[in-house]
Parts: C-alpha cells; structure tokens; sequence
C-alpha cells in the first residue's frame, strides 16, 4: 500500500519539481531547449480543421524527434478561441506554451472584449493556408451555385447555415454570401469544425463552409456536396468544383494556419521552436498530406509574419465593421 | 461470416507476444493515471505517448487502447478510497463506493468496480464489434435539441435520486449551473460572471478543482471535526475468500450491469454526451428499480456496480462518434484520433471500408485490453487497500498534499490552489448543513453543454421553444425527463403535507 502512496507522492513531488524547473530554470544557456512538455494550445474544438493539424504536428514533432519534449494538445475552443487566446496571454513569458492559430486569431480580440492584442504575442510560423468550400447534404439534391442560391431564397430564415463561433472565419464566409446574393440566413453556431461537418450530414443544418479536411471523410463516403469553393482558383482536390470567382462572383477568403507563443517568450524559445517548425515544413509526410487535404503549403517566420498578421488584422477590421457585424 | 474473420484477423495481431507485453503495461499505466485526480491525463500521456512511435502502428494502437481502458478502471479507484472523484464519470461511484470504504468494505467496492468496469467493457464491445456501423446513423442524428434533451435526463434522474430532500439538491443543481457560466461565453466570447477581475477566471472552474475542493480538503475537514483522532476508515482486509465473496455477490446483479451497460454504450455513442451523464442515469435507474433502492447512497455494492459498467460501456461506445465522425469524445479519444492522423487514417464513415485492418486491430485490442485491465486491477487490489490502514493523521496529510498538487498541477494557476480552498471550505459547510455535493459538482460538468445546445436550439430555430417537443427523439427524452422530475416532486410534497399533520417529530 504504501507503494501507491509513496509512488502517488513521487509523481507529484517529480511532477513539481518539473514545474520549478520549467519557470525559473529556463532559457539561461544557449542552445535552449523545452525542460517539460511544452503545451500546444488550440484555439478551436476538438475534430475541426484546426484541431486535426494541430494533432498531425505533434504526432510528426514526436516521430521525427524534432523535440526533446513532447508536445501536448490542448483545446481551448470556447467563444471562438477567446479562451485560448486568454489564456495565452496569462502565460506571458512562459517557454513552454504554444498556440496553434486560426483566423479568429483576428477576429476575437477584436469582437470581444477579453483585454487581448495580438500584437503582443510572440509570432513563430506560419505553416500553410487552408481553404474554404461551400458545402450541403447529398439528401439535398443540390448539385450547383443556381440551385443553392434559389433553394436559400425560397426557404428564407429558414435555411440554416452551421459555422464555427459567430464572428469567426465561417460566419464571415457566410455574410459575403448573403451580400453577394442578397441572401438572409440563419447562422448557428458551433464548436468546432468537426461538429459543424456532423450536423451537414446528420441534417441538422442545411448548408456550411467546412475546410475540405473537415468535410473529406463524408466527402468520399457520397454523404456531402461542394458546391463552389472560395478559392481564387480550382482546388487540386476537387478539380470538378468551380470557384466563386469562375462563376462571377467576386468571393475570395482564406485561413490561415500558424503557431505563435505567449508575450515576451524568450529569444533562445522562440528560436528554438521557429527551427522545429521549419525542420517540419520540410518534411515530406507533411508535403503529402499538404496535397491531400487541398492545403497551401506557404512558410513564414519572424517579424515578416508578425507584419502579415497585423495587415490582415486590419483587413479583418474593415470586413467586420462592413458587414455590420453584431453578436 | 465476414465479421469473424474480420475478427479473426485483428486477434491475429493483438495476440502476439509483444502486443500481449504492451497490453500489460498499457493498463496499469493507465490504471495509476486514472487513480490520481488531476495528476492524471495530461502527464500520464506526455509519459506514454513517445512510446506509441517506437513499436509498429498496430502495437501503438494497442497501447493507446490499453492505457484508455486502464484509465477508466482507475477512476473507480480514488472514488472509492479517498471519497474524490478523479474524473467526473466516477462522480456517481462515490455515492456507495466511499461509504463502502467507510465500512471496512474498500475491498469489496474495488472488486465490484472491477468487474463491473469489465462487464460493461466487454458487452459494450460486444454491440461494437456487431453494430458499429449501422449504429454511425443513430448518432447523425442527434442534433442540439436532442443533445438538450438528453441532458436534462440525466439532471432530472438526479433530482430524484440525489437524496432525500428534494428541495436542497434543486438548489445545489442551481449553484452549479451559476458556476458553470464561469468565463467566456461559449458562443459569442465574451467574459461572464469574472470575479473581483481576477484573470483566473476567464478560463471558468473546471470540475477538477471543485471536486477536489469539496470532496478532498472538504471531507478532510468534515473527517477531522468528526472523528478527531480515530480512524474512520475501519481496517480493510482483503483475502481470496473475499474475492470469491465478491464475484458470488456480482453475479447476483447481472440484470443491473446489464442495462447499465446497454445504457453506457448508447448514451456513450452519442457525441458529445459521453460517459458522466451515461453513469449518472445508470445509477439513478437501478436505485429505481432494484429492490434495495432504499439502500442505495449508503453503502449499497450495487450502487458501484451501476455506474461503473456504464462508464465503461459508455467510453467503448464514445469511440464509435471518433471513428465513424471524427469527432473525439473525451481527451484521451482526441489521443487516439491524434494517433489515426498520424497514420494517414481519415476518421468518417469510409474507415471500416477502406481500413479494416486499422479498425478490427483496435476492436480486438480492446477485448484483450479490457481483460488485461480487469486481471491487473484485481492485482493491485491488497495494494490500494493497504493504503487505508494508514494512521488517520498520515494519511489526512497525503491527501490534502495531493489534493493542492492535483489541482495546482494540469493548469499551474495559484489561482485553482485558492479556489481549492475556497471550495474546501464550502464543501465543509453545506456537509454540515447537509447539502447534496454531488448535484453540484455534476451541474458544473453538464451545465456548459446544456447551455450550448439550448442555445443553439433556439437559433436554429428561430426561437421556437416547442422544437424540443416537436421532434420524434428529443420529445420522448423531455417526456421522460418531465416523469422523473414531477414523481419525486409529488412524493415529496405528499410526505412534506402528512408532516405538517403529524405533530412534529
């Protein structure tokens, strides 16, 4: 008995011990590297688009021993990543915290009011540029752009469009469409990108704006149709999709895909994992699934990224204040 | 048949000797990183999963299953010893198992936990092996209004059970749900009920350190203002004629381990509900219709056995959502959806056609798993048991160390530390005045879901309230949910009017 005590004890004593190490220890020398498990957070729910990347880096951080420590997922998906990014920012200086990003990196601070610039945190890569595909149902017999628009017309508030977090990337897709079509829809949101491809398929909403990766797996098994995908030009994937431009309609909207840290992370930190990450985009499993699941492959680092993060910030600004957005 | 030797195949490869060597140590991994509150996932998994790429994928899958099911076994484990939860699906073992311990009877809880764990592992296995993929549809079914439905369920079975007094546990429901608004609002983002601006609270209070406040440092409290010195737990033995005792008491409640597991594969499959609501109706079922109903809550072996088969059906049934949908259930199924990635596995209703061999690997393993599971832990019963002969003032100290670790350790706040505190104090209180902790502890685990999806309801469809009636499944689950909320109501009134009669006692 004592056994399970004294070995309960041991693990909390170590588990301690780790954590004393890890804050006050850390980044002295050079050649730094993560003392604990360095925490992946995720702004977004589980089995979304964002979620599932951020899972295949760690699995591909871990295979290829791009780390000494290994990197654990943690999703803070709730109020459109507010959580996440609350809480990165309560981890101001910590070196083993790190936050894979969406749009809502944008969009949230500058929705909500949780005290959170974007321009504080500590930019480390951008690993690649995800799309957006209009989905519905195959039990709903659309099959183009046309039917969509007049099946939307005539069901009015009725016709239900599934998202991620109201003011998120997905909801923002959805008010392009509206004004491009003159459309009123009802926007319901969910969690995680997972959720939303689930509720399509199980009829529970009637139309969404999955990433392809989030929809692939109904996609191959003939359980949900794209319809045109917001792309400036044809998926690689989806070779038979039109984009919205091809079919005159001027829609064009992309998310990106990178990793930052918590204010003021060390130097040696930040270098040390802008390394693992560029050691990763070289990798050719990530290459394959790149071409697969219909991402850009589009690597970016340093200050450049902090400055593409700070324009499209703006642009975000002026597309929310444009469409009137209220929560 | 095509099933068997599909069957056949995948016990091929769990059946080597390496696979049977990482079964092994997949579930007492999991088995200690399931016993310790808050110590638990988080850095049991960091330990484990670098592992999973030095063996063959298969091997991998094997373990992730091992440590999954070892985990679930483990979770009876500090219910029953130490009064807290360390998941809140092993909230509802606590209600008999910790009154059991209480009575010198740990032994036999742990050995009621354990097979009744198995019991529902293996029939949930069993529907999942026959079902799975027909089964993928009754799950797409399930939208906001039926995941509201299902919740309320689960919350009114408990009103009817959660103790005598109808009344205090409404009330402890009610405070549960105010601190489950906690933090940021799921949908629209923003900040909720913060505090005294403390930042603490932006990330809300997660069950952890409530359930470690009021059942750990509150129970201590309670234990030391009761007892003073003398043990409360009476020495606990354990011997082979025990065990036989126990498995011959066992299979007396073959009819409530298999509704529960029914119940807890079903409830478990439906994503997002998952296995603490699955548990929680499993043992306010069988209170209900077992003949010691009376019983149950204080000390009552079928009162563990109940929700502890459901718990285990329910997250055997929790991996059918994450196969068929993609949609991972609970931390430890986003570790196994993590590892499906990894291999180039794309989760969705083509993984049975176009992965066989992935999938029936990891069925049998989880047959293998869950025997393995139910061996070790029986294993190490004399072990936990052994715990308790502790002097009271040593063993009093342990758990309030482990408690402030457990909930200092999966976020590193101070701030949880405080409100360990804070909840410790007021766990001891309403256990004094008799308040039921466990509706309140349970609130804040269901409460967030509920919100969401009623939310989500009522956008969806335009603010019709009648949408949770008016369609087939949520329907009937709010008929049932109304039942068992007005039955204990009316009983309780009747008995509160006839009091008012008879002179006062």
């Amino acid at each position: 008995m004592k056994n399970t005590l004294t070995r309960r004890v041991t693990l909390a004593l170590a588990a301690s011990a780790a954590l004393l190490a890890g804050t006050t220890g850390a980044a002295l020398a050079e050649g730094w590297k993560p003392m604990k498990p360095v925490e992946m957070v995720i702004m977004a729910g589980q089995g979304g688009g964002a979620d599932r990347l951020a899972r295949l880096f760690q699995s591909m951080i871990q295979k290829e021993n791009l780390s000494n420590m290994p990197m654990l997922p943690v999703n803070k998906g709730g109020g459109s990543g507010a959580e996440a990014l609350r809480y990165l920012k309560d981890k101001s200086g910590d070196p083993h915290v790190i936050m894979a990003t969406l749009n809502s990196y944008y969009t949230t601070p500058l929705r909500t009011d949780i005290g959170v610039d974007i321009e504080e945190f500590t930019p480390i890569a951008r690993m690649a540029i995800d799309t957006f595909v209009l989905w519905v149902s195959a039990d709903s017999g659309i099959t183009n752009l046309e039917e969509y628009v007049a099946a939307v017309k005539e069901a009015g508030k009725d016709w239900k469009m599934g998202g991620t977090g109201t003011g998120a990337e997905d909801s923002l897709v959805t008010a392009m469409l509206e004004k491009e079509f003159g459309l009123s829809m009802t926007y319901v949101p969910f969690e995680g990108g997972g959720d939303v491809a689930k509720n399509l398929v199980g009829g529970h909403v009637n139309s969404t704006v999955n990433n392809p990766s989030e929809q692939m797996g109904f996609y191959n098994a003939g359980k949900s149709v794209p319809i045109a995908a917001f792309t400036p030009e044809r998926i690689e994937a989806f070779p038979d999709v039109p984009t919205m431009t091809e079919l005159g309609h001027d829609l064009v909207y992309a998310m990106q895909r990178s990793f930052v840290a918590p204010p003021d992370m060390p130097e040696e930190a930040v270098a040390y994992y802008t390394e693992m990450f560029s050691k990763l985009n070289e990798l050719p499993e990530w290459q394959k699934y790149t071409a697969d699941e219909a991402l850009d492959r589009d690597f970016l680092t340093g200050d450049e990224l902090q400055q593409y993060f700070l324009t499209e910030r703006e642009k975000h600004a002026e597309l929310l204040s444009a469409m009137g957005e209220s929560s | 048949m095509e099933l068997l030797s599909h069957l056949a195949d995948g016990f091929a490869t769990s059946l080597s000797p390496l696979n049977l060597m990482i079964v092994l140590i997949g579930v007492t991994a999991g088995l200690f990183i399931g016993a310790m509150p808050g110590l638990g996932s988080v850095n049991g998994v960091a330990i484990v999963l670098p592992l999973t790429f030095i063996v063959p994928p298969n091997s991998a899958i094997i373990l992730l299953a091992a440590i999954y099911y070892g985990a679930m076994y483990g979770g009876a484990v500090s219910s029953i010893l130490l009064g807290i939860p360390g998941a809140s699906t092993a909230v509802a073992t606590t209600f008999d198992g910790r009154p059991m311990a209480q009575q010198g009877k740990a032994g036999l809880a742990l050995i009621a936990a354990a097979v009744a764990s198995f019991v529902g592992g293996t029939i949930s296995v069993i529907l999942f092996t026959l079902f799975a993929v027909p089964l993928a549809d009754i799950a797409l079914a399930f939208g906001p209004a039926e995941e509201f439905a299902l919740v309320l369920m689960a919350f009114t079975t408990f009103v009817g059970l959660g103790g005598d007094d109808v009344l205090k546990t409404i009330v402890m429901i009610c405070l549960g749900l105010v601190l489950s608004t906690v933090g940021l609002d799921l949908i629209s983002g923003q900040p909720r009920l913060i505090f005294f601006d403390q930042p603490g609270f932006y990330s809300g209070i997660s069950f952890l350190v409530l359930a470690i406040g009021v059942y750990g440092i509150g129970e201590v409290l309670y234990t030391i203002e009761t007892s003073k010195t003398a043990p409360t737990v009476t020495a606990a033995k354990i011997t082979m004629r025990e065990l036989g005792h126990g498995l011959r008491e066992m299979n007396r409640l073959w009819k409530t381990m298999s509704l529960g597991s029914f119940l807890g594969f079903f409830v478990g499959m439906l994503p997002a509900a998952g296995a603490t609501p699955a548990a929680l109706m499993s043992y306010g079922v069988a209170k209900s219709i077992s003949k010691k109903g009376k019983n149950f809550g204080k000390g009552e072996i079928e009162g563990v056995a109940a929700p502890e088969t459901a718990n285990n059906a329910a997250s055997t049934g929790s991996l059918l959502p994450m196969l068929t949908l993609g949609i991972p259930g609970s931390p430890t199924t986003a570790l196994l959806l993590g590892g499906m990635v990894m291999w180039g596995l794309v989760p969705g209703p083509m993984l049975f056609i176009e992965q066989p061999d992935f999938v029936w690997g990891l069925i049998s393993s989880l047959y293998t798993a869950n025997l393995a599971a139910v061996l070790v832990n029986i294993a190490l019963i004399p072990l936990f048991v052994w715990a308790l002969r502790m002097p009271f003032t040593v063993l009093c100290s342990l758990v309030m160390v482990l408690c402030i670790v457990g909930g200092y350790a999966p976020s590193q706040k101070m701030h949880d530390v405080w409100l360990i505190a804070g909840f410790g104090v007021a766990g001891y209180l309403l256990r004094k005045a008799d308040y039921p902790l466990a509706p309140l502890v349970l609130a804040l685990v269901l409460g967030p879901l509920m919100e969401k999806s009623f939310r989500q309801t009522l956008i969806a469809e335009q603010g019709n309230v009648l949408a949770f009636v008016e369609r087939p499944i949520s329907g009937t689950f709010m008929a049932i949910a109304a039942l068992f909320f007005v039955l204990p109501l009316i009983k309780y009134i009747r008995r509160s009017g006839k009091k008012t009669v008879a002179p006062a006692e």
